[in-house]
């Protein structure tokens, strides 16, 4: 099934003279199930086109099916509960709440679902011990590591149980055995979990850990292919 | 839902606890300020009208020299004698009681105990006219007012100074020319106004104090209570009528005394009153705006931060509407709180600064809607209003906000 289909989409901010083309015409196909890597140069459209996938910003023109059914007709509420119940997102700065414990970071959506407090709490932990993160319940922010931010972030993401995880840099703040660990995680949510995942990164090693490359120049796809070896 | 954002409202509070401390901080240092400013010098105002009515309104004070008598010429201020009195109890038919006063402060010893307090000495009309009760003993006999006699009556605090939990009927004060039995003790009367004890006094029949006190026939003031239903206007332009035939003043001459009238210095006291209360309740109006100010500050060196929030909220898939109800809820719960401690403070404040002023203490219901409405509209439009230009935005820019 396809999950998210983009069929010439544009974006650009500003108009006249200071207009931006972010995004120039893209297609893209994304099967349930996927591992999605996009790789770019700086500035050339990689983030617009996840925060359009995730609903956080809208296409200027073209469409945006998602599981088939057309994004770019719906209201701004719509959209939020499609945020709320599919789509996960994960920020290369974390963006978790401070002095705000791990799982109180990771219930949080689960709030806006309307989930109860035991069903809510039991699900963040579970999410929580996905990540590796078990026993780290009651610690804010500030006292974890980068990697371990990014997992409760991670955890934050995937605790609604998403159709897809899309990832703006998550590696990018991280040292190499962190983002070895992330990756890793992502993996095995994509592998074990059956959770798409789409992800930006500008390290080639980073990429390597997933099934398909996207690579994006000037605000459109100039390559769209298999990745090769998996990383061992 | 409305439960779950109460809880992510109440969670917020509890993060930032500083920042909520300081908006209520500010909430309740303004409404408190306000209130109790307001209810003292309500205290303070009732006070005077409750001093006056007590003291009847009917009540005129003559005393020698011109009212607004700066620079007075030399023998201007001739003195009342006790025939001034005697002559206006006579010839004036509309008074009721007619008092001649004199009065110093004298140390009264008796035992070891010693107070100075002010000694009066007059006529039994005194009590009538002033509006004191005897608690205990009896006031003068005609013989002793006639005679001068060594006796005296006193007030509340002379007794416990001088006689501790003894009531000290039948005892000897010594004061430094002369000594008096204690005959009668007054009802206690309070403070005025001014903060003036009134039990602090001993009265003497005037006779008695001419001859030991002051050394002469002279009387200081004359104080006259007026019959109910006669005009005040009427009985003082007919005392003045007679107290200048009596002092040989001519036609065109300026009188040389003045009949005043309780009604005047009530309305003189009570404006005063009023105008101290305009004017404590402006300075705290003041700081009731700089808490506001204050509260301002806080939420908005605060929207950095919570923008972010805000836009993470969203991204997660918040409702615009929750992220708004969310922010509305915890600004009306910190504001509301802020209020209400601080209509607990100012009730507090007040019910002790009252006492200690001793000035009577009434809960004024107006100021304290008004105070907790002002604080509430400030708090709840400084939570509110970047909350919600916040959750307008869309999600990412609302996150990259620096
Ligand atoms: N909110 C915005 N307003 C104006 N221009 C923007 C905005 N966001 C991105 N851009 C521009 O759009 C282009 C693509 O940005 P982006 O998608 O962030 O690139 P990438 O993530 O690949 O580095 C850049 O030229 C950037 O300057
Ligand atoms: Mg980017």
């Amino acid at each position: 099934m396809i999950l998210i289909e983009f069929r010439s989409v544009t974006k650009t901010y500003g108009v006249g003279q200071a207009a931006v083309r972010a995004l120039r015409g893209v297609d893209i196909r994304i099967e349930e199930g996927e591992f999605v890597a996009i790789m770019g140069p700086s500035g050339s459209g990689k983030s617009t086109c996840l925060h359009i996938m995730g609903c956080l910003d809208t296409p200027t023109s073209g469409e945006y099916l998602f599981k088939g059914i057309n994004v770019a007709g719906m209201s701004r509420y719509q959209r939020a509960l499609l945020r709320r119940y599919h789509l996960g997102f994960v920020f290369q700065g974390f963006h978790l709440l401070g002095r705000t414990n791990a799982l109180e970071n990771v219930e949080l959506p689960l709030i806006y679902q309307g989930l109860p407090p035991k069903e809510r709490r039991s699900r963040a932990k579970e999410a929580l011990a996905v990540v590796g993160l078990s026993g780290w319940e009651k610690h804010a922010p500030a006292e974890l590591s980068g990697g371990q931010q990014q997992r409760v972030a991670i955890a934050r993401a995937l605790v609604t149980r998403p159709s897809v995880i899309l990832a703006d840099e998550p590696t990018g703040n991280l040292d190499s055995v962190q983002s070895h660990e992330i990756m890793k995680l992502l993996t095995v949510l994509n592998e074990n979990h059956g959770i798409t995942v789409v992800m930006i990164t500008h390290d080639p090693e980073m990429a390597l850990y997933a099934r398909r490359l996207i690579r994006f120049f000037d605000g459109q796809v100039v390559s769209d292919e298999p990745n090769g070896s998996k990383k061992p | 839902m409305i439960l779950n954002m109460l809880r992510i409202a109440w969670r917020e509070i509890r993060r930032n606890i500083m920042r909520s401390f300081l908006t209520i901080l500010g909430i309740v240092i303004g409404v408190a300020a306000v209130v109790t400013m307001v209810t003292i010098g309500k205290g303070a105002t009732e006070q005077v009208r409750r001093q006056i009515a007590s003291m009847g309104s009917n009540v005129l004070i003559i005393t020698p020299g011109k009212r607004f008598g700066h620079g007075q010429p030399f023998g201007a201020n001739i003195p009342f004698k006790e025939a001034d009195a005697e002559a206006i109890a006579r010839d004036i038919t509309s008074v009721a009681a007619v008092a001649p006063v004199s009065s110093q402060a004298l140390t009264a010893v008796y035992g070891n105990q010693n107070w100075t307090t002010q000694v009066t000495g007059t006529t039994n009309d005194y009590f009538t006219v002033t509006n004191r009760r005897l608690k205990r003993g009896r006031l003068f006999d005609e013989t002793e007012l006639r005679n001068g006699a060594s006796v005296c009556v006193i007030g509340e605090t002379v007794r416990r100074m001088l006689f501790g939990s003894t009531d000290g009927l039948g005892e000897m004060i010594r004061f430094q020319k002369f000594s008096c039995e204690v005959i009668g003790i007054l009802e206690v009367k309070g403070q005025t106004a001014t903060g003036i004890d009134q039990d602090d006094f001993v009265a003497t029949p005037l006779r008695t104090y001419q001859r030991r006190v002051s050394g002469n026939q002279n009387v200081a003031t004359i104080m006259v209570s007026i019959q109910d239903g006669v005009p005040t206007e009427k009985a003082q332009s007919d005392i003045a009528r007679l107290m200048r035939e009596r002092r040989r003043l001519r036609p065109g001459d300026e009188d040389n005394f003045t009949v005043m009238d309780m009604k005047e210095i009530a309305k003189m006291l009570t404006s005063t009153t009023e105008l101290l209360t305009t004017l404590l309740g402006s300075v705290a109006a003041v700081s009731l705006l700089v808490g506001g100010v204050g509260i301002m500050n806080i939420m908005l060196v605060s929207v950095t931060e919570r923008t972010r929030e805000i836009g993470l909220r969203l991204a997660i898939g918040a409702t615009e509407e929750e992220v708004l109800f969310q922010f509305l809820i915890e600004a009306v719960v910190l504001s509301a709180f802020g209020g209400i401690i601080g209509i607990l403070v100012a009730i507090v404040a007040s019910l002790g600064l009252t006492k200690m002023m001793q000035v009577p203490y009434e809960f004024q219901l107006g100021i304290n809607v008004l105070a907790f409405l002002f604080s509430a509209v400030i708090g709840v439009i400084f939570g509110f209003v970047p909350a919600r230009l916040a959750a307008k935005l869309n999600p990412i820019e609302a996150l990259r906000h620096e």
